[in-house]
């Protein structure tokens, strides 16, 4: 087995809180600097900005996990996961088909800006990326399920926008392959306030808008080689495969 | 008040029909928030709430509430109603905005 760090909660300059210096490069660059070996890119119901970062780290070690933060109707963020750019170009049409069709404000809310390789605008999103999905956790849950994809309910222990304010508990038929807890989640409070969590599969990430930010928090990955299936498995902590707080 | 005089008041949709809606309403309390009405509502109260997830229904067996009141036309998910059947708790609609439905519920309640 080898031992792979991972940020998995990484917005970009497309998500309007992300800092205009989250571009491919500077992501990179930061999470070289930061010892990552798998980052994920996360940014609020938009996967657009992933597949140039993916492509941007050919050539380096750093794997690159394609996906995006969703807002559900109930307000719950979570991340997702898909394994190559045909799945992920068909669950953006998924997202595309539930917005709820409100403009953003870059002057109130930020810039949502998809670059190239050179940091060359390419494509300004217009619809408001913070705003909520008409879907439903469940339905989200299941979507991801059916593209193959990895479903993870972000940070948990958050007082806002984790599936714990939202719906006041974890549901108990949801299906997951990992839960989030934030940067900002101390000595196991959260864990010791919800022991039944203790036993999911956990991981603790970075939810940097700011290229600084990039490894603030991290999760090593116990398995075989840094695929997507072995990801899979360490998420599932099968095959002794498996995840462990650094 | 009785849940049964609210419906007939308000004009409310009950959607778990074959309830007795005859639990005596404590107060009221507004919010979308399932952990801030798992900390704050009381036994008793009636509920108005655009959340639709079934873990409404928990959390209102939970602190014991009198019934449940989706606003704006919103219908609950099918495991939703099953659990307020399940549990015994009037769940009701209304094509009113929860404003609109909280202030109603004001007056009734404390006229």
């Amino acid at each position: 087995m080898k031992k792979y760090i991972a940020d998995l909660h990484i917005h970009t300059v497309l998500s309007p809180c992300g800092d205009v210096e989250m571009s491919p490069k500077n992501i990179l660059h930061y999470a070289r600097k930061a010892g990552l070996d798998i980052i994920g890119i996360t940014d609020h119901n938009s996967t657009l900005q992933a597949p140039v970062i993916k492509k941007a780290a050919k050539g380096t070690n750093i794997k690159v996990l394609l996906g995006a933060e969703i807002t559900t109707k109930e307000e719950i963020h979570c991340l997702t996961f898909f394994e190559n750019e045909i799945i992920l170009d068909q669950f953006q049409t998924f997202i595309e088909n539930h917005y709820s069709a409100i403009k953003n404000k870059p002057e109130l809310f930020g810039f949502q800006l998809v670059v190239n390789e050179n940091e060359d605008v390419i494509q300004e999103v217009d619809i408001m990326l913070s705003a909520a999905l008409t879907i439903s956790v469940d339905q989200l849950q299941q979507k991801t399920e059916s593209l193959g994809g990895i479903f993870i309910p972000a940070h948990v222990d958050k007082a806002k926008n984790s599936i714990f304010s939202q719906l006041g508990f974890l549901p108990e038929d949801l299906s997951f392959d990992a839960l989030e807890l934030s940067r900002h989640h101390k000595q196991n409070s959260f864990l010791k306030q919800h022991p039944q969590i203790a036993t999911s599969s956990l991981i603790q990430s970075s939810d940097a808008h700011y290229p600084q930010d990039i490894g603030a928090a991290k999760t090593a990955f116990e398995m075989a080689d840094n695929s997507w299936n072995e990801i899979k498995l360490a998420l599932k902590r099968m095959d002794k495969r498996k995840t462990l707080f650094i | 008040m009785k849940v049964s005089e609210i419906i007939k008041k308000l004009n409310l949709t009950v959607f778990s029909g074959e309830l007795v809606a005859d639990h005596k309403i404590a107060g009221g309390y507004t919010s979308d928030l399932l952990s801030d009405v798992m900390g704050n509502a009381d036994e008793g109260y009636i509920w108005v709430t655009l959340q639709t997830h079934k873990n409404i229904m928990a959390i209102a067996s939970l602190k014991e509430l009198a019934a449940i009141i989706l606003v704006k036309g919103l219908q609950p998910d099918e495991d939703t109603l099953q659990k307020s059947i399940e549990e015994n708790i009037p769940l009701l609609g209304t094509a009113d905005e929860a404003f609109e439905v909280s202030g109603k519920l004001y007056k009734l309640l404390n006229s």
